[in-house]
């Protein structure tokens, strides 16, 4: 796709034997510890990323279940008690013909969060094993996931704002169930997972890639 | 609105070029000499396209003007009272740090500060370290006592503020309390609604690489 949009090779930084920093994009020579501008810890590459990112995914995936079995909201209403779950709450709302809100909350609570686990496995593996994927495409994937992930918390968030509004005495009162703290957990791991990754791995595979079809 | 692309082409002539004189990616990590755009103009990495460099005019006094909106916006949201319900005779109204503190049983009490935290303190904090940051290096003054770390700080917390996504969870609330009983607005709701706004006009207007290039170089009177 890009082929013909980059006329000259790009050297990089580790290449010409420098280390970046990736908070303020200053240069220092190979082996500095800390950047001299904004006080960041430098690393060329990040040997330990992928571990990290596995680690905390697993974490994620792990509270993810039991924040879709558990109830998320309890609702009294007189003496009536209806749990839902996630999936539950948002099929609900169907019934009562809410589809936008229903979709909101499916979207946010159920599709995001899959899409999120699936995205960071593939790039965690694409970093190690060749896919069809350029490297552009593999970004852009990173930076949807970095920007995306943080919006599956609007669950938790409107099950705070149902249980702190709904609290009529005797008549109806709504109260969260454990689901919501699995979410919560789920969603900080997956946040801390995807910025574990180093989008600078996803160039070097694409560097191998090219020189490696010659040899084999 | 239709903005001029400086695209960093020159790759680094490393045998002569002083290290302050280059620009690394921090997506691909390819080295470009720098080339500073002038404002309204953005410098893009060839290769992935990443924005590196994005100033523009006057951007520190609107961000400033814009951040100290936001302080005082937060403290009277979260004060007042937020949204109010209504059914047979009862009502109940909550300010956003009751919503933020719902959360009360066992466990759930952790949940209730992380919530508090991103809706409320993290969105505080990241403007009031912004202030800190900014308001010496636009009057031209040498930069505040740990004003590097300050920024860093709020580089680091710029994910965790998600009063954006509070904002959503307002309208989805909203829906389903909907057919229980009758909601009003209280004035922290509008409060909140303008934050909100401000919040993401912020983010656009900052550009990072000259607030480091600043704090590094400071101007001399």
């Amino acid at each position: 796709m890009e082929l013909s949009g980059t006329p000259q090779k790009t050297v990089t930084a580790r290449e010409a034997g420098l280390v970046a920093c990736t908070r303020c994009t200053r240069a220092w020579p190979l082996g500095t510890d800390v950047c001299g501008r904004c006080g960041a810890t430098l690393v060329s590459r990040d040997a330990m990323s992928l571990q990290k990112v596995w680690a905390l995914w697993v974490m994620g995936l792990m509270c993810y279940v039991p924040a879709n079995m558990y109830t998320m909201l309890r609702t009294q209403q007189l003496f009536d008690v209806n749990e839902s779950t996630i999936v539950g709450g948002a099929v609900e709302l169907v019934h009562h013909g809410a589809f936008g809100v229903a979709a909101i909350i499916l979207i946010a609570s159920v599709l995001i969060p899959l899409g999120k686990f699936w995205a960071i496995a593939f790039l965690a593996i694409s970093v190690r094993s060749h896919t069809g994927f350029t490297s552009q495409r593999r970004l852009l994937m990173y930076e949807v996931v970095e920007y995306i992930g943080r919006w599956s918390m609007i669950d938790i968030f409107v099950v705070a704002i149902l249980s702190a509004l709904v609290q009529l005495h005797g008549l109806v009162s709504i109260t969260p169930g454990p689901a919501a703290f699995f979410f919560a957990l789920s969603v900080i791991f997956t946040m801390l997972s995807a910025q574990a990754f180093d989008p600078r791995m996803i160039w070097d595979a694409q560097l191998n890639d090219d020189e490696a079809p010659e040899h084999v | 609105m239709m903005r001029y692309m400086l695209r960093m082409s020159e790759v680094a002539d490393l045998s002569h070029a002083p290290l302050e004189e280059l620009i690394v990616c921090p997506a691909c990590d390819a080295t470009y000499q720098l080339q500073r755009p002038k404002p309204g103009e953005r410098a893009v990495c060839a290769r992935c396209h990443k924005i590196l460099i994005e100033p523009r005019k006057k951007a520190g006094m609107q961000i400033i003007a814009v951040a100290i909106a936001v302080v005082v916006l937060i403290i009277a949201a979260s004060v007042f009272p937020f949204l109010q319900i209504s059914a047979a005779g009862r009502s109940n109204s909550v300010s956003i740090i009751d919503a933020a503190l719902s959360f009360t049983e066992g466990p759930m009490l952790v949940l209730s500060l992380l919530t508090a935290g991103f809706i409320i303190f993290v969105p505080l904090l990241r403007m009031l370290l912004t202030l800190y940051v900014l308001i010496p290096v636009v009057l031209d003054r040498p930069p505040a006592r740990y004003a590097v770390r300050a920024f860093r700080l709020s580089e680091a917390m710029r994910p965790w503020s998600m009063a954006e996504i509070f904002a959503l969870g307002c309208a989805v609330a909203l829906v389903k309390v909907a057919d229980l009983a009758t909601v009003s607005f209280g004035p922290a709701f509008w409060m909140f609604g303008v934050l909100v706004v401000l919040v993401i006009a912020q983010d656009g207007y900052m550009c990072k690489w000259s607030v480091w290039n600043s704090l590094e170089h400071p101007k001399k009177r």
